[in-house]
């Protein structure tokens, strides 16, 4: 209840990491720092910055270059075995794999279609590509889950706080408990 | 024997106003209260209804309230009373096709707005289970739900709690002026003046409303501190409560807990006079309904289909 | 002034003293206001909690048993207007105790309201001037308003009457007649004001019917003068009142008009329901049939369908409406059938299933029986009491020491 994140989420994200780690740890993602109190007067929207938290990395596994850097790139599709075989793609998996996403040059950065690299804190911009009616939406506002100011600042969630990008289907969550039936509230 | 502080001003005007005149009957009505009856004690087994109290009043009022919770529940208890933000209706979008009725927006909700925990066990926001099948039709609707993981094939969920109607049939219901909606939308209730006839449940299309059917039973340790007058402070027994969009919380600029809670982010919540707004960017681009259209109470609760 | 203490202190004398059976009966009501105090106490100390009440059924025994009393009181008028109005003498002679009955169920109905709210101890804050009633918006608040009048009406009414037969002196005329003609629509006012409270909750369809007031109303001139049927008979045999027949074959004639006009209007519910069966039948099925498991209402609908038929018939064939036997046996029909409908039958399907769609099977807690026990027995007694004191004023034998020895009766 605490967890500002459902479990399920934080080991997606933590999934979500990968480029030259040894070992995958599950963690939970830090929580989004609370809002600062700021007087009501926001700044106008279109400068606004997409305040995002840090991306969901698992300890220690980035710089992703800290493994990938010494090793010789290999564009081959093939399925991995000696590292990241924990790894399950179900996304559009097909057609994609590993470096569609991940830049195979510096592994610390993601690539959009088009070569340009984007940064894993603005990974959002990298799912838009192919998901452009849920980013416009999680831009604006209606997609995703926020924290903070409804008149103010406020914190994005990554689309992969609660997507593992390698499996996104948001996973099932076991309810908490049912009310009382009238019945059963008794003196 | 005349306990309010009136200016002389005042008390000229006092048999004007419908306010004027029951103050000045009350004091009068106090003077002669004989019998050990003090004008004092009369005044305050009279009480008063928040929208007739002066700024005096109410201040020594949520004083008052203050010394007796933070002594009762062992903490520092602010009891707050920001007023409605100018220019601020509030809306609130819930949308049905993320929605995966895990229930944590229901006990974030009890946590953050002190509900009684048992006995009666109340919650402000209920999440009802329906069949694909049927759609919106609570014949076929079950709250009681329990699984080992949702969303549950062939079913969604909707929940559901103060709709803050735009014409809310509860407000009309009560008999004393007890609850009202307030100018940036919120439909409040005084825990003070409410008589506990119930009208008001009967009236809600919604179910929204709560009774303490007994004394709450709020855990010292999980009593959240930073209450409302008209939102979350403590409540006694035999009065009505309800949803207030976290009105200790919304007036000074933040989201509802059940907005920051809701794991698939199917919560939005926002100022329906701001075109920016996250809850009209929803109505202008989502395909939007409310609950019990043709009741016409105009909830400024929307539900919508993201996808 | 010397008067009026010798008519307290003689009212006094003649309801603390009588025989063994008005002591048993007396003594028996005051067992029960105990009984119900207990329960009061209970349910004060623990909250609502001690009913069967909750959120998905959040009126219940104690207002149907109000709405049912606010029926009894408005049924008074039935007797009203025929005596004073036509000036028809054999039911002038006993209309007095239809307003006696009137006040008692009017205190029954108040007490019923007071149990049943959260915080009785906030009950001035609907009282005009004094607290904040929400006029003209709020149905309830125009019902206490009617419901104090209708009850000042009767107890100036019944007192100046009482009072004046006392000192054997007539009535005044220009007091009582305009009182009287304005609590004939004050008693089409009570049960109006109280139809509207549930016809105006549109979240409540099987309240937010348009024909609901007029049911209110036939079922209440149904209702109340069984009472006084009953009564009458009783009078008639312990003390030296004289009542004729003809007042009292009267009476049930015009109970059965009474009677087949709220049956016709439950027709017209049921058939405007049934043939349309739009979701707002859901609430109308669970009283006549069930839904699912949930039957818990079914035998009371249909009992009380079968009483109110049969008699219906027992008052319309005058053979039978002139036999005492069957018109008595009318009489206990008529109450339950009315009883039901009014109490269980009005407000649980209203509030079953609830606006969510739960079925709350509810029936009413030991509490609950105890402290509507209460309310009954305290009703009774304040009937007793008054009418203890207004029968030998209209038989001529409780009479202030100066008062001429000419009978006044009403």
């Amino acid at each position: 209840m605490s967890d500002p994140m459902p479990r399920q989420g934080a080991r997606s994200v933590a999934l979500a990491v990968f480029a030259g780690a040894a070992a995958i740890a599950v963690a939970a993602p830090p929580p989004p720092p609370p809002p600062t109190p700021r007087p009501s007067a926001s700044p106008s929207r279109a400068e606004e910055r997409l305040e995002v938290p840090p991306p969901p990395f698992s300890e220690g596994i980035f710089p992703c270059t800290g493994c990938h850097a010494d090793l010789p790139v290999n564009r081959t599709r093939r399925t991995l075995t000696e590292m990241h075989d924990d790894i399950d793609l179900r996304h559009d998996e097909q057609h994609r794999w590993c470096l569609d996403c991940h830049d195979a040059t510096d592994r610390d950065w993601l690539h959009l279609a088009s070569g340009d690299r984007v940064p894993f804190e603005e990974s959002y911009r990298l799912c838009g590509q192919c998901h452009g009616d849920k980013y416009r939406d999680w831009r604006a506002g209606i997609h995703g889950r926020r924290v903070g100011e409804w008149n103010g600042p406020r914190m994005y969630l990554l689309c992969v706080h609660c997507h593992n990008p390698h499996s996104p289907a948001f996973k099932a969550l076991k309810p908490e408990p049912r009310p009382q039936r009238p019945s059963e509230i008794r003196r | 024997m005349n306990h309010d502080p009136l200016p002389e001003v005042e008390v000229a005007l006092a048999g004007r106003t419908p306010a004027g005149r029951r103050r000045f009957l009350r004091s009068a009505l106090a003077s002669v209260a004989v019998a050990g009856l003090s004008a004092c004690k009369m005044e305050e087994f009279l009480g008063r209804n928040y929208r007739e109290l002066s700024r005096d009043e109410l201040g020594s009022i949520l004083a008052r309230l203050e010394q007796k919770h933070s002594a009762g529940y062992g903490k520092a208890v602010r009891v707050g009373n920001e007023a409605a933000q100018p220019g601020v209706d509030f809306g609130y979008g819930l949308d049905l096709s993320r929605c995966i009725g895990c229930r944590r927006c229901v006990y974030a909700c009890v946590k953050e707005n002190n509900q009684s925990r048992t006995e009666p066990q109340i919650h402000w926001i209920k999440v009802l289970e329906l069949n694909k099948e049927h759609g919106v039709d609570l014949g076929h609707a079950d709250a009681y739900y329990e699984a080992d993981e949702v969303p549950r094939p062939g079913h969604f969920y909707m929940p559901v709690q103060c709709q803050q109607c735009a014409h809310p049939a509860c407000v009309k219901a009560c008999p004393v002026g007890a609850t009202w909606k307030e100018p940036d939308g919120i439909v409040v209730v005084d825990y003070d003046w409410c008589i506990g006839c119930r009208c008001c449940m009967s009236a809600c299309p919604y179910g929204a409303r709560r009774f303490n059917w007994a004394e709450p039973n709020l855990p010292k340790e999980e009593m959240n501190p930073d209450t409302h007058y008209l939102g979350n402070r403590p409540r006694p027994k035999g009065v009505v409560e309800k949803c207030t969009f976290c009105i200790q919380r919304v007036r000074k600029g933040r989201y509802p807990a059940c907005v920051e809670i809701c794991p698939v982010g199917a919560r939005k919540f926002g100022n329906l006079l701001d075109p920016q707004s996250e809850i009209r960017q929803v109505m202008e681009t989502k395909r939007v309904f409310v609950f019990k259209e043709e009741l016409r109470t105009e909830p400024q609760f929307y539900y919508f289909y993201a996808t | 002034m010397a008067g009026i203490f010798e008519f307290a202190k003689g009212s006094f004398r003649l309801i603390t003293r009588g025989g063994p059976a008005y002591a048993a009966w007396v003594g028996a009501l005051l067992v029960g206001v105990v009984i119900g105090l207990f329960g009061y106490a209970q349910q004060f100390r623990a909250g609502l909690i001690a009913t069967n009440m909750r959120d998905q059924v959040t009126w219940a025994f104690y207002i149907g048993n109000f709405t049912f009393l606010v029926g009894v009181a408005a049924a008074a008028v039935l007797l009203v207007i025929p005596a004073y109005v036509y000036q028809w003498k054999p039911i002038k002679e006993v209309v007095i105790l239809g307003e006696l009955l009137a006040i008692s169920a009017i205190v029954m109905c108040l007490l019923f309201v007071l149990v049943d709210m959260g915080r009785p101890d906030r009950l001035l804050h609907i009282v005009p001037l004094l607290g904040s009633p929400n006029w003209p918006n709020s149905l309830l608040a125009w019902d206490a308003l009617v419901l104090n009048i209708y009850l000042v009406i009767n107890v100036l009414v019944v007192v100046h009457i009482l009072y004046a037969g006392y000192r054997g002196r007539p009535y005044n005329h220009r007091f009582v007649i305009p009182l009287v003609l304005a609590s004939i629509p004050m008693a089409v006012g009570i049960h109006t004001v109280t139809a509207f409270l549930y016809n105006g909750m549109a979240a409540r369809p099987y309240w937010n019917a348009s024909i609901l007031a007029p049911r209110f109303l036939a079922s209440a001139f149904c209702s109340g003068p069984a009472v006084l049927l009953i009564l009458f008979q009783v009078l008639r045999r312990t003390t030296g009142l004289e009542i004729k027949n003809e007042a009292i074959w009267k009476v049930a004639e015009l109970m059965a008009y009474a009677m087949f006009f709220n049956l016709f209007l439950l027709g017209a519910e049921l058939f405007k329901e049934f043939y349309s069966a739009t979701e707002h039948l859901t609430y109308t099925r669970y009283y006549w049939f069930g839904i699912g498991e949930h039957r818990a209402l079914v035998p009371y609908a249909w009992g009380s369908l079968v009483a109110s038929l049969v008699a219906f018939l027992l008052f319309l064939i005058p053979k039978t409406r002139q036999h005492w036997i069957t018109l008595n046996l009318g009489c206990v029909l008529i109450w339950a059938g009315v009883y039901v409908e009014k109490g269980i039958g009005l407000v649980l399907p209203g509030m079953t299933p609830d606006t969510l769609g739960e079925i709350y099977d509810y029936t009413p807690s030991l509490v609950e029986w105890t402290v509507a026990l209460g309310v009954f027995c305290v009703g009774f007694l304040v009937f007793t009491a008054l009418v203890r004191v207004a029968v030998p004023i209209m038989s001529g034998t409780f009479r202030h020491p100066g008062a001429s020895a000419q009978p006044a009766v009403p």
